[in-house]
């Protein structure tokens, strides 16, 4: 997995961030036990702390839970993850369209953008 | 109970003073980086926590006791340049720490030399500058200590040793420890750090955690640090 934190924000929400988009993506299949907190910290580089943060903002998501002794497991809820994944992909559109806007190109013009693309694939 | 606390510690070099008036605490689990430029106290600091150095005046606190062989028991020290008998073996060096500490970890301390491809036979005075310091580090990082003080740990070496040594801190403290690592390198360890202490001319200029100095400037602690010791 690759590692790499900004400088314009705390560590623990782009560690969050990075995390949610692994789960999502299935990096970490449902159901599938998370490395300990001192592993994942060992692997990205960080501060065990803020990777327990970060864990505890995916526990409050709904995006994993804990078993007492066991370890972190990503959630086995598919719509759970589903959702997810749609707000991930909100914000990368929103930021796309703040984006557009900036040369100036309307939601129309965004629009045929896209469907040439489409073309292009088909 | 703060695993180390200072209170309006003040140490003078003769007349010139190192430290004046620092206050602190600093709560156990956390990895706390002593940050400032040469001459700011960071060194003078970690050897006054070691009771290399006595106090002018105030106090300097491990887990609320002055620094004596009782505190030193808890506290491991990585001092800023090497401090191995030279003609040791590297195999010597781990005996060498077994002997004189109950917690080294012998188990934790082999394996890490054998991870790192480290010949044990090998004398300290052949190994590279960097290789010593991942020695040292080794043997500093393998005792199970409550404190653990690294001065300067990534000082002058390339940048997968830096990564090699953060990682090494990262992955064999105890939870329950702290670690205080002073360094200038500032960019290389924000990310391991809890919480940082900027050190000026002896006195504290900033005590915040990393996130919290993120959140409320939205600039990386390094670039926060450029504009307060701006030359």
């Amino acid at each position: 997995m690759e590692w790499q934190f900004r400088n314009d924000s705390p560590i623990y929400t782009q560690l969050t961030q990075r995390l949610t988009q692994a789960i999502v993506a299935g990096e970490f299949r449902p159901g599938e036990r998370l490395p300990s907190v001192r592993e994942l910290a060992v692997e990205a580089g960080v501060n065990p702390n803020t990777v327990q943060r970060a864990l505890a903002d995916l526990e409050r998501d709904g995006l994993v839970f804990s078993q007492r002794t066991a370890g972190r497991f990503v959630t086995e809820d598919v719509s759970m993850l589903e959702n997810a994944k749609l707000r991930l992909a909100d914000q990368c559109v929103e930021s796309f369209l703040s984006e557009m806007a900036k040369l100036g190109c309307g939601r129309d013009e965004v629009i045929a953008l896209l469907q040439g693309r489409k073309e292009e694939g088909q | 109970m703060n695993i180390l606390e200072c209170k309006a510690l003040t140490k003078r070099y003769g007349g010139k003073s190192a430290l004046e008036g620092v206050d602190l605490a600093i709560e156990p689990g956390r990895i706390v980086g002593l940050l400032g430029p040469n001459g700011s106290g960071k060194t003078t600091l970690i050897k006054l926590a070691n009771g290399l150095l006595t106090p002018t005046s105030g106090e300097i606190l491990i887990d609320g006791k002055a620094p004596s062989p009782e505190t030193k028991s808890i506290v491991s020290y990585l001092p800023d340049r090497n401090a191995l008998p030279d003609w040791m073996t590297a195999a010597q060096t781990v005996d060498y720490y077994a002997d004189f500490y109950a917690d080294f970890r012998r188990d934790a301390a082999q394996e890490m030399i054998q991870r790192l491809g480290l010949d044990v036979s090998a004398r300290v005075k052949t190994l590279s500058k960097g290789t010593r310091e991942k020695l040292q580090l080794i043997l500093v990082m393998s005792r199970a200590a409550k404190l653990y003080l690294l001065d300067e740990p990534i000082g002058g070496v390339d940048p997968a040793t830096r990564d090699y040594i953060l990682r090494t801190i990262i992955g064999n403290y105890n939870e329950d420890a702290s670690v205080v690592l002073s360094t200038h390198l500032i960019a290389d360890v924000e990310q391991v750090l809890d919480e940082v202490i900027f050190l000026q001319n002896g006195r504290v200029e900033r005590h915040a955690s990393v996130d919290a100095i993120r959140g409320e400037t939205g600039k990386s602690v390094d670039e926060l640090f450029r504009e307060v010791f701006k030359c």
